[in-house]
């Protein structure tokens, strides 16, 4: 104990030279500290950023790879596709001018057209062997390849500036949102794997909803990529429409309500909408919510559409989601979301009881992607 | 696709010059002690000579061992998807790994029971124990 206790003084302040070597490192330590603390700091941030960007950079070229790999296996095209697929990978689409907000929707819509149609023609010209439904589903791999790009460049843009300028802040805003962002770049990795073999992932809830209720009936071509199905719910004549699958696909929703309406002069009682939503930490995967407004997501031009159309002929509309994060949303779809079409489809018959009358015209539109589910 | 960002694994030569330095140091704490042990002088400071020298020694091979260079590589936890199919006549029931092409609703395959032509009903990941 004697031993122990005169060890202790003797480290930190006898006078012997273990003493003053201890209090040389201790005040050492204080002027590096006060002087250098935010440069070490900045460095252990930057050292972290790095880690992550390099695990992004993996992701990436994975994602890469793995687009390839299936473009050549899939679309078997006659000479390297690789150079093409870089090009793709680092497409841009510019979004209208809004100074002068009038008409904006419209062309926002043109441009989304364009890069669709642009889109599917290089995704031809990489795989000439591809069918619609397997062009669809490169087509959406190569779209999540492109965010696994977008999203490390922008990383590495601020890693890179914040390196450049030793601006603590600059580096301290990125590294405070990283965690987010590696889940939304491991999301996107899953979902590329996903696109690559079909599966449907849980952005698909509601087209699930719609296909469960139209299957069997006759469908038609109702607006590009959507397809609609007359069924009888209840006494009730339900026009039920979804976006035309199994290939990787989310169709126009918004043009196909607009022609339905406008094919039943008006004469729509309810509207009723199914569609995935982001669901908050702690609320469960697979959770039905219900309430009013259109549940769709997207740039907004289908939303528009829908509102558009509803106010010009007063009809009401009704939302029912089925809660997910983001990672489930993107990646193959969960047993619990899967689970969750049977009592959506008990809702949508409740709603259809309580707000409408026998012999009514109602819509139900089944909203997201489409991937791995017919109809 | 031009990489700017060096790898993250590799020891700066900074970082190397100031474990030897600690190595070097740590040594020589330990030649101070084991030598005034056996000269049976100073007993006390011989021991925390001892004691600073080990621990330095195990420090500086710690960090050298952390400032490796390992292989970076991405682990991506694949889930397991299951398609079942489903028989429309006699509702027998048949559960296998998701294939390439798979869709809800697609023909497929010949019922085991009846010989008639199976549904895809069902595909969905398979619920892992921990997930919320």
């Amino acid at each position: 104990m004697y031993m122990l206790l005169h060890l202790a003084a003797m480290l930190l302040g006898g006078n012997d030279i273990i003493g003053w070597i201890v209090q040389i490192i201790f005040l050492g330590f204080f002027v590096v500290f006060m002087f250098y603390g935010q440069r070490i700091q900045m460095m252990v941030m930057l050292r972290e950023v790095e880690t992550h960007l390099r695990r992004l950079k993996l992701i990436r070229d994975d994602g890469r790879k793995k687009a390839m790999e299936t473009i050549k296996e899939i679309g078997k095209p006659s000479g390297d596709p690789t150079e093409r697929i870089d090009q793709f990978l680092e497409y841009i689409a510019i979004e209208p001018q809004s100074m002068d907000p009038s008409g904006i929707v419209w062309k926002l819509e043109h441009v989304l057209d364009v890069r669709d149609v642009r889109f599917k023609d290089e995704v031809k010209l990489m795989a000439p062997e591809a069918d619609e439904t397997q062009i669809n589903n490169l087509e959406n791999t190569l779209e999540a390849a492109m965010a696994l790009n977008m999203i490390y460049k922008v990383i590495r843009h601020f890693y890179l500036l914040g390196k450049k300028t030793l601006s603590l802040y600059i580096i301290m805003q990125i590294q405070m949102v990283l965690p987010l962002i590696m889940k939304q770049a491991e999301a996107y990795a899953q979902a590329l794997r996903a696109f690559s073999v079909g599966q449907p992932i849980g952005d698909g809830a509601g087209a699930l909803v719609a296909a469960k209720l139209m299957h069997g009936h006759k469908t038609r071509e109702i607006a590009r990529d959507v397809v609609a199905a007359k069924v009888s719910i209840e006494g009730r004549t339900a026009y039920v429409l979804k976006a035309k699958g199994p290939g990787g696909n989310v169709g126009k929703p918004g043009e196909g309500i607009k022609n339905l309406i406008e094919e039943k002069k008006g004469k729509i009682s309810t509207i009723i909408m199914i569609d995935a939503a982001l669901k908050l930490e702690g609320e469960k995967v697979g959770s039905v919510a219900e309430g009013v407004g259109a549940a769709i997501g997207g740039p907004g031009v289908e939303q528009f559409k829908i509102e558009d159309a509803i106010l010009k002929n007063k009809i009401p509309v009704n939302a029912i989601v089925v809660k997910q994060d983001i990672g489930d949303a993107v990646s193959p779809m969960r047993k619990e979301i899967f689970e969750a079409a049977d009592p959506v489809i008990e809702r949508i018959k409740r709603l259809i009881m309580e707000r409408t009358k026998k012999g009514d015209n109602v819509i139900i539109a089944g909203i997201g992607n489409t991937i791995g589910i017919g109809q | 696709m031009a990489d700017t960002v060096k790898n993250a694994r590799n020891a700066s030569p900074f970082l190397l010059v100031i474990i030897l330095v600690f190595f070097i140091l740590s040594l020589a704490a330990l030649f101070i002690a084991v030598q005034s042990l056996i000269e049976q002088t100073d007993n006390l400071n011989s021991y925390s000579f001892l004691l600073i020298g080990f621990f330095g020694l195990a420090l500086s091979i710690y960090m050298l061992l952390q400032s490796r260079g390992k292989q970076a590589h991405v682990t991506l936890e694949l889930p397991r998807v299951i398609t079942t199919l489903e028989c429309p006549k006699c509702d027998f029931k048949s559960i296998r790994d998701f294939k390439r092409d798979d869709y809800i609703f697609k023909e497929t395959g010949s019922c085991q029971k009846c010989n008639e032509t199976m549904r895809i009903t069902a595909i969905y990941r398979e619920a892992k124990k921990k997930e919320s």
